[in-house]
């Protein structure tokens, strides 16, 4: 339990003291080769984009999108990644961000002049609140996270598409400084990206160093045992949809500042990138390992082919097929890399 | 249901719960019963208030629509019994539908591109259960991936555009209804189906190991059970069915298209649910599941009839979901209470805790 994303063997608590730390230091090293692999496959995604255009990172426009177009998603992985580490998953999260992304656009309606930051506090606010629901209903009534969100996904989103109708938010409702938010930059880099990192950094704080954040990894990697030492397993698990809900709705305020058309449908199936991304960047979906960072460099992974597949002639169809294989690519990494290490520390044990 | 079912086999006491009721209270008590009964209760409430739903074209319809969620509700029930799930059916159907498409406007015969698609089903039902069961990955993050794969081959294969050219005789047996009632034929194709199944899960020795690896699959594989070998199987029926739904889908539509059925994975998942199969594996029936599928479908319909926006299904399918698993557990709360301080229960009320 002292590196952040220790796999979910459990022989590591069993290891003899003799190897100590120089071992756990090792496994460290290889833990974090983890995210350095999809951080390495990133970058080369990256530098054959650029060999065969140019554009792709040395132009105004391409270096913005580069670090722009995954800000959202990746704000959902982050989120998404809290809660699968406690073995769980929030399906409803795309429909969380349409509910925030309506909702901002109709308080700048309804409410004229309202500050800015009043609008993305309502948003974070209501996103939580959502997140509360699905806590609530999974923490108390110990139903798994899986079907509530499915259930909750329909239900925002029915929720959303009755609120709604057929209206629409259009650009022209929305002020001019909110919107200039989503093109922003600030020393070359996008405010969304800014805001993305921010809250980045301050959950991978959270998850490696507190202790609030270790308790989730250990909820995750044995709920019962979790209890049994007396963790407030109900309480972090609740606090985990809070949080996770609370990004979804600061993906949604930023979903209609970047893209200043809002419709019921907006962050349909954005659930599934999340989930993917979290996945892709070494988070397991049993819970107990994985972290922030790699989830966000999978948003940023799968959210940049997606751009590269044209460049690299490949046509844009088969985005989703590539997305499809780098998801199942990345669980049988995780999973061969799982059975080396408990060869290897099963050695260790024998030796 | 789950929970007592295990303490049966936990305590050093034989006792199964199950039984320990008449059978008629063991009948008329159970998710199943409340399912069908919630699907009565609509059908008369809707038939009495909503104009034109009591009418034989209205169930036409409504058949026709909740079919290919009908089809593919029989596999998920049994891979969900098992413990696992399958979220790449909708992906496996829209790869059916573009490979009956793409043959059948290359010039093969409309039979043999349909037994083609079936067998790519079958492949992709193998391809997810050989990642599961040998490499021994986790079925809700297979199938995330296979989803997005699945789909990804579909879109990629027809790109925008759409094949709408199939041979109208096949065309019209889907749409065509038996003799002078107007229950469509394609119904006694899952009618079949739904026989087989119910046997293969309820009356067979294969049917009784699915149950067992659901509750426990270290103690099915003790006992005997191939648990690979059952996972296995399951996703490539799941697979097959999938694809006979994606064939029959562009037929009735008339169009093979890359984003065919999008989405549906989650209405045959809620709908499984709902009837009563446990998500934690090991508990469910047949009976319930179509219940389930055919009163989300009676809601629709009776919504949209009464000229409700057809979106405020998506409330109800949630809420329902939502409320059936929040109330078996409640309820198994409440019987907790209710039964723990002294009784003749508390044996194994004590072996549970």
């Amino acid at each position: 339990m002292t590196t952040t994303t220790q796999p979910s063997t459990p022989i590591g608590t069993g290891t003899p003291g003799t190897t100590g730390s120089g071992f756990l230091r090792g496994l460290g090293n290889f833990a974090r080769a983890r995210e350095t692999a999809i951080l390495l496959a990133l970058v080369i995604v990256i530098a054959i984009a650029t060999i065969k255009n140019p554009n792709f990172v040395f132009s105004n426009d391409g270096f913005r999108n580069l670090l722009l177009t995954p800000s959202i998603i990746m704000l959902m992985a982050v989120g998404q990644a809290v809660v699968i580490i406690t073995r769980n998953v929030d399906l409803s999260v795309g429909s969380t961000l349409g509910l925030t992304a309506y909702l901002t656009g109709r308080l700048f309606i309804d409410f004229p002049g309202i500050p800015i930051i009043v609008v993305f506090i309502a948003g974070v606010a209501f996103g939580a609140f959502l997140g509360l629901i699905n806590g609530a209903l999974i923490a108390f009534a110990k139903v798994p996270a899986l079907v509530i969100t499915l259930g909750t996904l329909y239900a925002y989103r029915g929720i959303n598409v009755l609120w709604t109708g057929s209206d629409r938010i259009n650009a022209s409702d929305m002020p001019k400084p909110f919107l200039a938010l989503g093109t922003q930059t600030f020393l070359y880099i996008p405010v969304l990206t800014i805001i993305a990192v921010v809250v980045l950094i301050a959950a991978g704080w959270y998850l490696r160093n507190l202790r609030g954040g270790r308790e989730l990894y250990a909820i995750g990697s044995d709920p019962s045992a979790a209890n049994l030492y007396g963790l407030k397993v109900t309480q972090r698990v609740l606090v985990a949809f809070v949080v996770c809900g609370a990004l979804a709705g600061l993906a949604g305020v930023l979903f209609s500042a970047r893209y200043g058309t809002v419709n019921s449908q907006a962050g349909s199936g954005y659930e599934l990138q999340a989930v993917g991304a979290a996945v892709i960047g070494g988070v397991a979906i049993f819970g107990g390992s994985g972290s922030v960072w790699g989830a966000a460099i999978g948003a940023y992974l799968l959210l940049t082919i997606n751009r590269a597949l044209p460049i690299l002639g490949v046509q844009d169809f088969w985005q989703q097929a590539v997305v499809g294989v780098l998801i199942i690519g990345a669980i049988v990494l995780d999973r061969v890399l799982a059975i080396r290490t408990a060869r290897k520390l099963v050695e260790a044990r024998d030796k | 249901m789950t929970e007592s079912a295990i303490t049966g086999t936990k305590t050093t006491v034989r006792t199964y719960k199950d039984y320990a009721r008449p059978l008629w209270r063991r009948l008329i008590i159970s998710r199943e019963a409340a399912v069908i009964g919630g699907l009565i209760l609509v059908l008369i409430v809707a038939n009495s208030t909503v104009v034109n739903f009591g009418t034989p074209i209205t169930f036409y319809y409504l058949l026709l629509d909740v079919l290919p969620i009908l089809l593919i509700a029989l596999p998920m029930t049994l891979i969900i019994i098992t413990g696992e799930i399958d979220l790449s059916v909708a992906s496996t159907m829209g790869l059916s539908s573009v490979v009956l498409g793409t043959l059948h406007q290359g010039g093969m015969p409309l039979e043999l591109a349909a037994l083609v698609a079936l067998v790519v089903g079958a492949i992709a039902g193998a391809i997810n259960g050989f990642l599961i069961t040998v490499v021994g990955l986790p079925s809700l993050a297979v199938t995330i991936g296979t989803l997005a794969l699945y789909r990804g081959l579909a879109v990629g294969l027809l790109g925008t555009t759409a094949v709408t050219e199939f041979t109208k005789s096949w065309k019209d047996f889907v749409k065509s209804k038996i003799g002078d009632t107007q229950i469509p034929t394609v119904i006694l194709i899952f009618i079949v189906l739904a026989i087989a199944f119910a046997i293969l899960l309820h009356f067979t020795p294969f049917g009784r190991g699915i149950f067992a690896l659901g509750l426990n699959d270290e103690a099915a594989k003790f006992s005997g059970i191939n648990v690979e070998r059952t996972k296995f199987i399951l996703f490539m029926l799941s697979g097959v069915i999938s694809a006979l739904a994606g064939i029959y889908y562009t037929l009735r539509f008339g169009t093979a298209r890359g984003d065919n059925a999008t989405g549906l994975e989650l209405s045959v998942i809620a709908a499984v649910l709902l009837g009563g199969v446990s998500i934690f594996g090991g508990r469910g029936a047949l009976h319930g599941v179509i219940a389930g599928v055919l009163l989300i479908g009676a809601l629709g319909s009776a919504l949209r009839l009464a000229s409700i926006t057809s979106d405020v299904i998506n409330i109800i399918t949630g809420t329902l979901l939502v409320l059936s698993v929040v109330s078996t557990s409640f309820l198994a709360w409440l019987h907790n209470k209710r039964t723990k301080p002294g009784g003749k229960k508390t044996l194994s009320q004590a072996a549970k805790s």
